[in-house]
């Protein structure tokens, strides 16, 4: 009687092992399938791209026939302008933008997460509202102001909001992660006589890193992905960040030549790419806790 | 008072400590705030203006009252037809792209190897969804010769149609576009569901609760807050969809102004033809509707998002 019992136990036991081994299998068939479903498109982009220019109408596998970089050395010097002037422009903006993105940010952030000063709940609302502000409704006085200025055609519309913290997000992602810092660190350091500077510098700034790296990361992407603002602000082709590069393909009367477009969307997806693969941890945290892109 | 005098502290009184405070405040907001009355608040005061102006950079903006209020919703057949086609992609693109995000989440949620890669996976066309290169891609993909219908052809399916040529099908081929970027808000369903006591499960299992009934007892309820707060994000977003359109359509909104998204009419009237009075007109209506479904949400939040202690 046991013996059966004990018998029948296990083999349930047995069997829902294999069932549940089975739930397993199915389940991670269905991620794979879905995950193919939905990254086919880019990694047949980078095939393509490598391909003869006639295959990327006709050839919808990832067979690497014929492969060759003749794309690449069309694509780079298509336009009048090398595509090496269109990085170099893309880079320095987002150099740029990440440095105001993190001095600015931080800066405020600190004050907002560590100091009592007058008005400081009001500020913080008109803080948070920013964040959700649709910037349509500030890009066609920001055009009027930059053109009284003398700044279209120049890289400052795209650079110079950030050092004044325009990207409000960030201000809220490291007020956040200050907050999670014991205050005892700025008591401490208070009575040591510290001013607020240094505590900010010295104490503060070392330790919020990784919602600064975040930070650096976000502003990456989304600076060099950014299309609307070098569209609006820049017409000098010269001066072309390479997202307005790529459309000048687009807009050719001559057809689009798929190919160089397709070698010169790969190039410029690169770096975001690295950028997705090193910064992963950043990045999910970042999203995790704001709901960033 | 005599006896006042002795008594003055030898340091700095209180008040003091909290005046250095102040300004040290101001002092590392003072950025931030320069920034907001240069870039912001004085851009849309000035924007609130030329909304009732006729104002077309050369001249200076002429006040026509509320007239391009008017002309958008009389006479401009195409202002409407912008908000019919932005409304539909918010309307269908939002709730599909969560629904994938939290059917994506909850089955990632569990103990299986490889979840790492899987999320990471799932993740990357949300930071490239919004680029030209795959704007250009999806062009190719859905073009009469493209990726798609190749890949029919391989399949025997003889689709000669142009997906992006069609005014019946531009639209879903960017509606497909922001679904395939769910993975930012399945990243946070992911956080939201990690937060649920696993000590709730367990208990439901003891009372012999289904795992369907757990789900909606359970996961759901507790889950609320997060579908609300991806709800708002992806609402707002989606009202403000550029680049896909704008890189699909060539600029153009078209075929037929199918692709004609409210923001690309803005940008149309803002800087091809630099009415720039109408385009604030039309920023402003963004920014109001933006806010009124913004509050709708929240005031209809109460009905079904779950927070926890009723008595808070």
């Amino acid at each position: 009687m046991t013996r059966t019992t004990a018998a029948t136990s296990a083999s349930l036991r047995a069997a829902a092992r294999a069932r549940s081994r089975r739930r397993t299998i199915l389940l991670h068939s269905f991620l794979l399938l879905a995950i193919t479903l939905m990254l086919y498109p880019l990694v047949w982009l980078v095939v393509s791209s490598l391909r003869p220019n006639e295959l990327i109408f006709s050839d919808p596998t990832l067979l690497p026939s014929g492969l060759t970089l003749d794309n690449y050395i069309q694509g780079w010097s298509a336009h009048a302008v090398s595509f090496a002037v269109y990085f170099g422009n893309s880079a320095f903006v987002t150099v740029a933008a990440i440095l105001g993105n993190l001095l600015a940010c931080s800066l405020a952030a600190y004050a907002f997460a560590r100091l009592r000063f007058k008005l400081k709940t009001m500020w913080m609302a008109i803080l948070l509202g920013t964040i959700m502000l649709p910037e349509h409704v500030t890009i066609v006085p920001q055009y009027v102001l930059f053109s009284e200025l003398g700044w279209l055609n120049t890289f400052l519309p795209l650079v110079a909001p950030k050092f004044f913290a325009a990207d409000a997000f960030f201000v809220f992602l490291i007020v956040q992660f200050i907050r999670t810092l014991p205050r005892e660190l700025n008591e401490a350091a208070e009575i040591d006589g510290c001013g607020q500077f240094a505590i900010y510098r010295r104490i503060v700034l070392p330790l919020i890193v990784p919602a600064l790296a975040t930070t650096a990361i976000f502003t990456f992407i989304w600076t060099w992905n950014d299309f609307s603002r070098p569209l609006v602000f820049l017409t000098d082709a010269r001066l072309y960040t390479v997202p307005m590069a790529l459309r000048l393909f687009v807009d050719a009367q001559a057809g689009t030549n798929w190919g160089a477009l397709f070698a010169m969307s790969v190039l410029s997806l690169i770096p975001v790419f690295l950028f997705f693969i090193f910064g992963q941890r950043f990045l999910i945290r970042g999203i995790a806790t704001t709901g960033l892109k | 008072m005599p006896t006042a005098a002795p008594v003055a502290p030898r340091k700095r009184p209180r008040s003091s400590r909290a005046a250095r405070e102040n300004r040290a405040g101001y002092g590392f907001i003072a950025p931030w705030l320069v920034g907001l009355a240069v870039f912001v608040v004085g851009p849309m005061a000035a924007s609130l203006y030329f909304a009732f102006t006729d104002y077309n950079l050369l001249q200076p903006p002429q006040f026509i009252g509320i007239q391009n209020f008017v002309q958008m919703f009389t006479e401009d057949p195409r202002y409407m037809n912008a908000v019919r086609v932005t409304l539909t992609y918010v309307a269908v693109s939002v709730p599909m792209q969560l629904l994938f995000a939290l059917l994506l989440a909850l089955l990632l949620n569990r103990a299986i190897s490889g979840v790492g890669v899987y999320r990471a996976a799932f993740y990357l066309p949300s930071l490239i969804g919004g680029s030209v290169a795959v704007a250009v891609l999806w062009r190719q993909v859905f073009g009469r010769g493209g990726l798609l219908n190749q890949a029919l052809g391989a399949l025997g399916v003889d689709a000669a149609t142009s997906w992006i040529g069609n005014p019946e099908t531009a639209l879903w081929t960017l509606v497909i576009l922001n679904v395939w970027t769910f993975g930012s808000p399945m990243v946070i369903f992911l956080a939201g569901l990690r937060q649920i006591p696993s000590s709730l499960y367990e208990a439901a299992a003891v009372d012999g609760a289904s795992p369907a009934r757990q789900f909606l007892n359970i996961t759901l309820p507790l889950l609320t807050p997060i579908v609300f707060f991806n709800i708002i994000l992806q609402t707002i977003a989606a009202f403000q969809a550029f680049v896909p359109a704008y890189i699909i359509s060539g600029g153009r909104g078209g075929p037929a102004d199918s692709t004609l998204f409210y923001t690309l009419y803005l940008y149309q009237r803002g800087f091809a033809s630099f009415d720039m009075g109408y385009a604030s007109a039309m920023a402003w209506i963004l920014l109001l509707t933006i806010a009124i479904v913004t509050a709708a949400h929240f005031l209809f939040s109460r009905y079904w998002v779950f927070y926890g202690d009723d008595e808070k």
